[in-house]
């Protein structure tokens, strides 16, 4: 199950080389994301949108809020 | 949604699935810098200036009155030793009786804005609500500065599409 993290461990995870996704809507993406984040919005997120990731280094997720 | 993410990516075979539970909107919050179309857009913690005088509810009027005045402003913040705020003292407070600690003069518990809110939305809000000025804070409650209102409707005329709802 994925560890749910704070702010300060996901810069700690950021500097050690995670990838940060923003899973929300392109839209929302376009306007405010986190710096170096990629965007897969939920409901693209499938086998082929995933293989731009390396799953061999942690990933991050992220939306607007834990609502 | 960031959960159901985390669980799709560990079924997609990623063995190290972290979830930022808090989220953008936790960053934010917290004034730290994004990336995209609003990042150079002006915002309420951009546009506040944060050399606003601040004093403990410990101190005593006549002082903070004193030193608010020499620094040429008409407010101070009343924060805690961690600058989380507590009061304001505007223009009506400051002219109280000079030995009244603070604590007996601020006006408790003022409304807060966070740093990301649009300056836009900052400044039809504060002329609808008459609020001349209001304290910044981040996510914990601490003093970012202190947005003036003519500040924000100033900037807010040089930024029309900055219409996005974040209050």
């Amino acid at each position: 199950m994925a560890a749910a993290i704070d702010r300060d461990r996901l810069r700690e995870l950021v500097a050690r080389g995670a990838q940060l996704v923003e899973v929300l809507p392109g839209e929302e993406f376009r306007e405010d994301h986190l710096p170096g984040a990629a965007n897969i919005p939920l409901q693209d997120l499938d086998r082929d949108s995933a293989a731009r990731l390396d799953p061999q280094r942690a990933v991050i997720v992220y939306c607007w809020d834990a609502a | 949604m960031s959960p159901r993410a985390a669980a799709r990516l560990e079924q997609l075979d990623f063995t190290e699935v972290h979830e930022y539970s808090a989220g953008k909107l936790d960053w934010m919050a917290a004034g730290l810098a994004t990336e995209g179309e609003n990042a150079a857009r002006p915002r309420a913690g951009t546009v506040a200036r944060t050399d606003v005088p601040i004093c403990g509810v410990d101190d005593r009027l006549g002082d903070v009155r004193e030193r608010t005045q020499a620094a040429g402003w008409d407010v101070a913040v009343v924060t805690n030793a961690s600058r989380v705020v507590v009061g304001m003292l505007r223009a009506q407070e400051l002219a109280g009786d000079a030995d009244v600690l603070v604590e007996r003069a601020m006006r408790p518990g003022p409304s807060t804005f966070r740093p990301y809110v649009p300056i836009k939305e900052m400044a039809d809000y504060m002329s609808e609500h008459k609020l001349d000025s209001s304290p910044i804070t981040t996510s914990d409650g601490s003093l970012a500065g202190v947005l003036f209102r003519a500040d924000a409707v100033r900037e807010a005329e040089g930024c029309p599409d900055c219409v996005r709802k974040m209050i």
